[in-house]
């Protein structure tokens, strides 16, 4: 393994499960414990644990850090209250995409962000050289340590009250104080739990002793995918745009943020292409970066657990984009058939 | 669930994680415990039609867990006679008996002497060893 690569404060506990770790993003992460399919199937029927530790937190503060991330962040910071959490886009002068992230609004002078762990400094660069009179943007990335708790028994196991969804606050889990908030990436009820990096490992034994299954970045992926959460870098990146990638409701496109003349723009004329969910007809698996027939591309594909079958999202051009159309996809050499669904191509029986 | 890790003795095996039980002229080929520990979980067996011709080292079918596709090498040349259906229909038989239920292609050998190339079970264990 990769001496450069950098470890969570739960590092230690992974290697100690035998969790069979993989490098991700410059970090040597677990991708499985027991394996990718019961960790999912975990989540959707009770409860699953990630170390997301990651991710990168930045610090937004000073009387001027709403007006620096409302000119910065596509969606309308001020729908947020204390308390409140929002997913939103970091965007380029193009209208492209930086990175998504969420926004928690602590109080009116302090804002927190949850950046993925690949744009970590990508991130922080950009908010540190756009930074303005009244604002200070701090990477305390390193200090915290973060776990994703998902799954329909997550939140009774872990012993907190119920809340809604985009929310955060306090609160304590074995008598460790935490940052609980209401977010997640598998289309599961669950927490997100925030503490200090030398908290991590003592929080992470915690959670797993309560019943909760520890799952890898495998499991993570096959559940966001099933649910259509955009991954940035596969399915978003600086060189595509929030109208075409099916992100509009991230886009308060009444207010300036930079890039939203070219939004405007999109989104009056229509875009190109879309961003589509899609699930094989025949027996294959699509993969990241397989073309699609008649102009399009594979952006991310695995085997979804739930569904048992063939799964991705890809762009396709706009007028053969509706839910339905049938897709040929060239899975190394052989054509596959695929048809658009809609999104999300996972749906829980209610 | 997963079988235990073994290599049985009466197999020949190639370097690439495959191995081969000899019948007469005939031949029953599969992926060893080793392969499919490391690919994990297997959700799809792309097979060769029946009647296709394998080539020694070269590929002749894929494997696919979710996270990644890997090709399946012939450790001996010959003609596909049969494809196991419960693999591709239920890839996780190869996970949960890889020399048994799991078996992937019944073949014809086209030269027995090409035998001779592969290991025992016991030259196959010092080679997984080592990795």
């Amino acid at each position: 393994m990769n001496a450069t690569l950098r470890r969570t404060p739960l590092y230690e506990r992974h290697v100690a499960a035998g969790a069979r770790m993989v490098p991700f993003a410059g970090w040597e992460m677990p991708v499985q414990y027991d394996g990718v399919i019961p960790e999912h199937l975990a989540v959707r029927a009770d409860a699953g644990a990630f170390d997301v530790s990651h991710m990168g937190q930045i610090h937004v503060e000073g009387p001027a850090a709403r007006e620096l991330l409302q000119s910065l962040l596509s969606n309308d910071l001020d729908r947020l209250g204390d308390g409140d959490a929002q997913y939103t886009l970091l965007t380029n002068e193009q209208g492209g995409i930086v990175d998504d992230l969420i926004v928690y609004r602590m109080n009116h002078g302090h804002f927190f962000l949850v950046v993925n762990a690949g744009n970590r400094e990508v991130a922080y660069e950009w908010l540190k050289e756009r930074e303005i009179r009244g604002t200070e943007v701090r990477d305390a990335s390193d200090d915290y340590a973060l776990i994703a708790v998902q799954g329909p028994s997550s939140v009774q196991k872990l012993g907190l009250p119920d809340a809604p969804p985009f929310t955060h606050a306090m609160g304590e889990v074995a008598d460790i104080e935490v940052m609980v908030c209401r977010t997640g990436y598998t289309g599961e009820k669950g927490v997100e739990l925030l503490c200090p990096a030398e908290d991590g490992a003592e929080l992470w034994d915690a959670v797993l002793q309560r019943g909760v299954v520890p799952c890898g970045l495998g499991a993570r992926d096959t559940l966001r995918l099933e649910v259509c959460y955009p991954l940035h870098g596969n399915d978003i990146t600086q060189e595509t745009d929030a109208i075409s990638a099916g992100l509009g409701w991230t886009c308060a496109l009444e207010k300036d943020f930079t890039g939203v003349e070219t939004l405007r723009q999109v989104k009056e004329r229509g875009p190109e292409r879309k961003l589509v969910a899609f699930v094989m007809e025949e027996r294959a698996i699509p993969r990241q970066g397989m073309s699609i027939e008649r102009g399009g591309e594979v952006t991310s594909g695995t085997h979804s657990p739930s569904l048992d079958v063939g799964i991705g999202m890809g762009y396709v051009p706009a007028e053969r984009a509706a839910p339905d159309t049938e897709l040929a996809i060239d899975v190394r050499g052989k054509t596959r058939r695929a048809r658009i669904v809609k999104k999300p191509i996972y749906r829980k029986e209610t | 669930m997963a079988a235990n890790e073994s290599y049985p003795d009466d197999l020949r095996y190639h370097p690439e994680h495959d191995w081969a039980r000899v019948e007469g002229d005939e031949a029953v080929l599969g992926i060893t415990w080793f392969a499919q520990d490391a690919l994990g979980e297997l959700v799809h067996f792309e097979a060769p039609e029946i009647g296709a011709t394998l080539t020694q080292n070269a590929s002749y079918a894929e494997v696919e867990s979710v996270k990644a596709v890997s090709d399946v090498i012939a450790p001996i040349s010959g003609e596909v006679l049969d494809v196991n259906q419960k693999a591709v229909d239920e890839p996780e038989t190869i996970n949960e008996d890889p020399y048994g239920e799991g078996w992937l292609v019944r073949i014809r050998l086209a030269d027995a002497g090409e035998l001779d190339a592969l290991m025992d079970a016991d030259a196959y264990k010092a080679h997984v060893a080592e990795q």
